[in-house]
Protein backbone atom coordinates (compact mmCIF):
# COMPACT_ATOMS: atom_id res chain seq x y z
CA UNK A 1 0.00 0.00 0.00
CA UNK A 2 2.81 2.34 0.92
CA UNK A 3 4.55 1.42 -2.27
CA UNK A 4 1.42 2.21 -4.28
CA UNK A 5 1.14 5.60 -2.60
CA UNK A 6 4.72 6.31 -3.48
CA UNK A 7 4.11 5.40 -7.11
CA UNK A 8 1.07 7.69 -7.27
CA UNK A 9 3.09 10.48 -5.71
CA UNK A 10 5.92 10.08 -8.19
CA UNK A 11 3.50 9.96 -11.14
CA UNK A 12 1.80 13.15 -9.93
CA UNK A 13 5.15 14.84 -9.50
CA UNK A 14 6.18 13.79 -12.99
CA UNK A 15 2.88 14.97 -14.48
CA UNK A 16 3.17 18.28 -12.67
CA UNK A 17 6.74 18.75 -13.79
CA UNK A 18 6.20 17.82 -17.43
CA UNK A 19 2.81 19.31 -18.19
CA UNK A 20 3.23 22.21 -15.77
CA UNK A 21 6.50 23.33 -17.34
CA UNK A 22 5.13 23.02 -20.83
CA UNK A 23 2.04 24.97 -19.86
CA UNK A 24 4.03 27.75 -18.25
CA UNK A 25 6.30 28.07 -21.28
CA UNK A 26 3.36 28.29 -23.67
CA UNK A 27 1.57 30.76 -21.39
CA UNK A 28 4.65 33.00 -21.33
CA UNK A 29 4.92 32.79 -25.12
CA UNK A 30 1.30 33.91 -25.46
CA UNK A 31 1.84 36.69 -22.90
CA UNK A 32 4.88 38.05 -24.76
CA UNK A 33 3.10 37.95 -28.11
CA UNK A 34 -0.01 39.70 -26.82
CA UNK A 35 1.99 42.28 -24.88
CA UNK A 36 3.74 43.22 -28.09
CA UNK A 37 0.45 43.45 -29.94
CA UNK A 38 -1.12 45.74 -27.35
CA UNK A 39 1.98 47.84 -26.74
CA UNK A 40 0.47 50.90 -28.40
CA UNK A 41 -2.36 50.92 -25.86
CA UNK A 42 -0.61 52.94 -23.17
CA UNK A 43 -1.11 52.51 -19.47
CA UNK A 44 -0.50 55.74 -17.57
CA UNK A 45 -0.11 55.31 -13.85
CA UNK A 46 -1.52 58.64 -12.82
CA UNK A 47 -4.62 59.66 -10.95
CA UNK A 48 -5.00 62.59 -13.28
CA UNK A 49 -5.63 61.88 -16.95
CA UNK A 50 -3.77 64.02 -19.49
CA UNK A 51 -5.74 67.05 -20.62
CA UNK A 52 -6.92 66.08 -24.07
CA UNK A 53 -8.87 68.12 -26.52
CA UNK A 54 -11.59 67.07 -27.29
CA UNK A 55 -12.16 65.43 -23.88
CA UNK A 56 -12.18 61.63 -24.07
CA UNK A 57 -14.94 59.33 -22.88
CA UNK A 58 -13.99 57.35 -19.81
CA UNK A 59 -15.03 53.87 -18.83
CA UNK A 60 -14.03 51.34 -16.20
CA UNK A 61 -12.26 48.26 -17.56
CA UNK A 62 -11.26 45.15 -15.65
CA UNK A 63 -9.33 41.96 -16.27
CA UNK A 64 -8.93 38.99 -14.01
CA UNK A 65 -7.67 35.44 -13.98
CA UNK A 66 -7.43 32.55 -11.52
CA UNK A 67 -4.34 30.40 -11.91
CA UNK A 68 -3.12 27.48 -9.90
CA UNK A 69 0.31 26.14 -9.29
CA UNK A 70 1.18 22.57 -10.29
CA UNK A 71 1.87 19.66 -7.96
CA UNK A 72 5.60 19.65 -8.59
CA UNK A 73 5.99 23.31 -7.75
CA UNK A 74 3.98 22.96 -4.54
CA UNK A 75 6.34 20.16 -3.56
CA UNK A 76 9.42 22.24 -4.37
CA UNK A 77 8.02 25.27 -2.54
CA UNK A 78 7.28 23.17 0.54
CA UNK A 79 10.85 21.89 0.54
CA UNK A 80 12.15 25.38 0.00
CA UNK A 81 10.19 26.82 2.89
CA UNK A 82 12.11 24.54 5.25
CA UNK A 83 15.17 26.69 4.71
CA UNK A 84 13.51 29.90 3.62
CA UNK A 85 14.43 32.15 0.71
CA UNK A 86 12.91 32.88 -2.65
CA UNK A 87 10.01 30.71 -3.71
CA UNK A 88 10.52 30.93 -7.44
CA UNK A 89 7.59 28.60 -8.15
CA UNK A 90 5.16 31.09 -6.68
CA UNK A 91 6.95 34.11 -8.12
CA UNK A 92 6.37 33.04 -11.68
CA UNK A 93 2.78 32.09 -10.87
CA UNK A 94 1.97 35.58 -9.62
CA UNK A 95 3.90 37.23 -12.44
CA UNK A 96 1.90 35.28 -15.01
CA UNK A 97 -1.38 35.98 -13.24
CA UNK A 98 -0.84 39.76 -13.07
CA UNK A 99 0.38 40.06 -16.62
CA UNK A 100 -2.53 38.01 -17.87
CA UNK A 101 -4.94 40.22 -15.91
CA UNK A 102 -3.40 43.36 -17.42
CA UNK A 103 -3.65 41.84 -20.90
CA UNK A 104 -7.32 41.00 -20.44
CA UNK A 105 -8.00 44.52 -19.22
CA UNK A 106 -6.15 45.91 -22.23
CA UNK A 107 -8.10 43.64 -24.57
CA UNK A 108 -11.36 44.94 -23.12
CA UNK A 109 -10.17 48.55 -23.53
CA UNK A 110 -9.00 47.83 -27.07
CA UNK A 111 -12.42 46.42 -27.97
CA UNK A 112 -13.96 49.69 -26.73
CA UNK A 113 -11.66 51.67 -29.02
CA UNK A 114 -9.63 53.21 -26.19
CA UNK A 115 -6.11 54.48 -26.73
CA UNK A 116 -4.98 54.61 -23.12
CA UNK A 117 -5.79 53.37 -19.65
CA UNK A 118 -5.16 55.49 -16.59
CA UNK A 119 -4.93 54.79 -12.87
CA UNK A 120 -4.50 51.02 -12.96
CA UNK A 121 -4.88 49.23 -9.64
CA UNK A 122 -4.09 45.65 -8.80
CA UNK A 123 -5.93 43.32 -6.51
CA UNK A 124 -5.09 39.76 -5.68
CA UNK A 125 -6.48 37.12 -3.40
CA UNK A 126 -5.29 33.66 -2.60
CA UNK A 127 -8.20 31.24 -2.66
CA UNK A 128 -8.44 28.39 -0.18
CA UNK A 129 -5.11 29.07 1.41
CA UNK A 130 -6.18 27.78 4.82
CA UNK A 131 -6.84 24.31 3.57
CA UNK A 132 -3.98 21.97 2.99
CA UNK A 133 -4.26 19.49 0.15
CA UNK A 134 -6.58 21.65 -1.89
CA UNK A 135 -6.18 23.87 -4.86
CA UNK A 136 -3.42 26.39 -4.30
CA UNK A 137 -4.76 29.05 -6.55
CA UNK A 138 -4.54 32.78 -6.73
CA UNK A 139 -6.69 35.36 -8.40
CA UNK A 140 -5.13 38.46 -9.89
CA UNK A 141 -7.18 41.37 -11.05
CA UNK A 142 -6.33 44.64 -12.73
CA UNK A 143 -8.67 47.56 -13.25
CA UNK A 144 -8.43 51.07 -14.53
CA UNK A 145 -10.19 53.73 -16.53
CA UNK A 146 -10.04 53.47 -20.30
CA UNK A 147 -9.99 56.74 -22.20
CA UNK A 148 -11.75 56.60 -25.55
CA UNK A 149 -10.84 59.46 -27.90
CA UNK A 150 -13.70 61.95 -28.17
CA UNK A 151 -15.15 63.47 -31.32
CA UNK A 152 -15.72 67.09 -32.08
CA UNK B 1 -24.37 55.23 -15.45
CA UNK B 2 -20.74 56.17 -15.90
CA UNK B 3 -18.25 54.11 -13.92
CA UNK B 4 -14.67 55.21 -13.44
CA UNK B 5 -11.84 54.76 -10.99
CA UNK B 6 -10.63 58.32 -11.48
CA UNK B 7 -11.58 61.15 -9.17
CA UNK B 8 -12.98 63.22 -11.98
CA UNK B 9 -14.29 62.78 -15.48
CA UNK B 10 -12.29 64.54 -18.21
CA UNK B 11 -14.36 67.28 -19.80
CA UNK B 12 -17.26 67.02 -17.34
CA UNK B 13 -18.04 68.98 -14.20
CA UNK B 14 -19.17 67.33 -10.98
CA UNK B 15 -22.32 69.13 -9.88
CA UNK B 16 -23.01 67.27 -6.67
CA UNK B 17 -21.45 64.61 -4.45
CA UNK B 18 -23.86 62.05 -3.04
CA UNK B 19 -21.48 60.07 -0.84
CA UNK B 20 -20.23 56.53 -0.66
CA UNK B 21 -22.02 53.70 -2.41
CA UNK B 22 -21.08 50.06 -2.10
CA UNK B 23 -22.06 46.62 -3.21
CA UNK B 24 -20.86 43.22 -2.15
CA UNK B 25 -21.54 39.56 -2.70
CA UNK B 26 -20.29 36.36 -1.08
CA UNK B 27 -19.93 33.35 -3.32
CA UNK B 28 -18.88 29.85 -2.63
CA UNK B 29 -17.34 27.36 -4.96
CA UNK B 30 -19.21 24.61 -6.72
CA UNK B 31 -18.38 21.11 -5.53
CA UNK B 32 -18.24 19.62 -9.01
CA UNK B 33 -16.09 22.42 -10.28
CA UNK B 34 -13.86 22.07 -7.28
CA UNK B 35 -13.16 18.43 -8.07
CA UNK B 36 -12.23 19.40 -11.60
CA UNK B 37 -10.09 22.20 -10.24
CA UNK B 38 -8.38 19.71 -7.95
CA UNK B 39 -7.48 17.60 -10.95
CA UNK B 40 -6.30 20.69 -12.77
CA UNK B 41 -4.10 21.50 -9.84
CA UNK B 42 -1.84 18.54 -10.57
CA UNK B 43 -0.67 20.21 -13.74
CA UNK B 44 -1.35 23.86 -12.89
CA UNK B 45 -2.67 26.52 -15.22
CA UNK B 46 -5.75 28.67 -15.43
CA UNK B 47 -8.88 27.56 -13.58
CA UNK B 48 -11.43 28.92 -16.03
CA UNK B 49 -14.44 27.95 -13.92
CA UNK B 50 -13.14 30.03 -11.03
CA UNK B 51 -12.15 32.95 -13.23
CA UNK B 52 -15.72 33.08 -14.53
CA UNK B 53 -17.25 32.61 -11.09
CA UNK B 54 -15.28 35.52 -9.65
CA UNK B 55 -15.96 37.72 -12.67
CA UNK B 56 -19.69 37.07 -12.39
CA UNK B 57 -19.64 37.80 -8.67
CA UNK B 58 -17.71 41.00 -9.17
CA UNK B 59 -20.19 42.07 -11.84
CA UNK B 60 -22.97 41.47 -9.34
CA UNK B 61 -21.22 43.52 -6.64
CA UNK B 62 -20.75 46.34 -9.15
CA UNK B 63 -24.40 46.04 -10.11
CA UNK B 64 -25.53 46.44 -6.52
CA UNK B 65 -23.31 49.46 -6.12
CA UNK B 66 -24.76 50.96 -9.29
CA UNK B 67 -28.30 50.35 -8.08
CA UNK B 68 -27.53 52.14 -4.84
CA UNK B 69 -26.13 55.06 -6.79
CA UNK B 70 -29.21 55.13 -9.02
CA UNK B 71 -31.47 55.21 -5.97
CA UNK B 72 -29.60 58.30 -4.82
CA UNK B 73 -30.16 59.97 -8.17
CA UNK B 74 -26.55 59.81 -9.32
CA UNK B 75 -25.49 59.48 -12.91
CA UNK B 76 -21.92 58.37 -12.28
CA UNK B 77 -19.82 56.50 -9.73
CA UNK B 78 -16.25 57.73 -9.43
CA UNK B 79 -13.10 56.55 -7.69
CA UNK B 80 -14.25 52.93 -7.72
CA UNK B 81 -12.18 50.39 -5.82
CA UNK B 82 -12.49 46.63 -5.69
CA UNK B 83 -11.62 44.45 -2.78
CA UNK B 84 -11.63 40.68 -2.39
CA UNK B 85 -11.31 38.60 0.72
CA UNK B 86 -11.56 34.88 1.25
CA UNK B 87 -13.68 34.65 4.36
CA UNK B 88 -13.86 30.91 4.91
CA UNK B 89 -12.62 27.90 3.06
CA UNK B 90 -14.13 27.96 -0.37
CA UNK B 91 -16.01 31.23 -0.03
CA UNK B 92 -14.93 34.64 -1.17
CA UNK B 93 -16.39 38.08 -0.72
CA UNK B 94 -16.25 40.50 -3.61
CA UNK B 95 -16.72 44.11 -2.72
CA UNK B 96 -16.94 47.25 -4.82
CA UNK B 97 -17.24 50.82 -3.60
CA UNK B 98 -17.07 54.33 -4.93
CA UNK B 99 -18.45 57.84 -4.74
CA UNK B 100 -21.82 58.58 -6.29
CA UNK B 101 -21.92 61.92 -8.08
CA UNK B 102 -24.12 63.94 -10.37
CA UNK B 103 -22.32 65.07 -13.50
CA UNK B 104 -23.38 68.04 -15.50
Amino acid sequence: MDFLNLIIFVVLLGLGYGVGRHQEASHYRSIFAREKQLQSLLIIQSRYPPALDPPPQSQLVTGSVVVSVDFFRVFVANLRSLVGGRLTSYESLLDRARREAVLRMKEEAHALGANMIVNVKFESVSLYKEQRNTVQSVEAMAYGTALIPGHR
Amino acid sequence: MLLSNLEMVPGRIIKKHLGLVQGSTVRSKHVGKDILAGLKNIVGGELKAYTELLQESRAEATDRMTQQAQALGANAVLNIRFSTSSISQGAAELFAYGTAVVLE
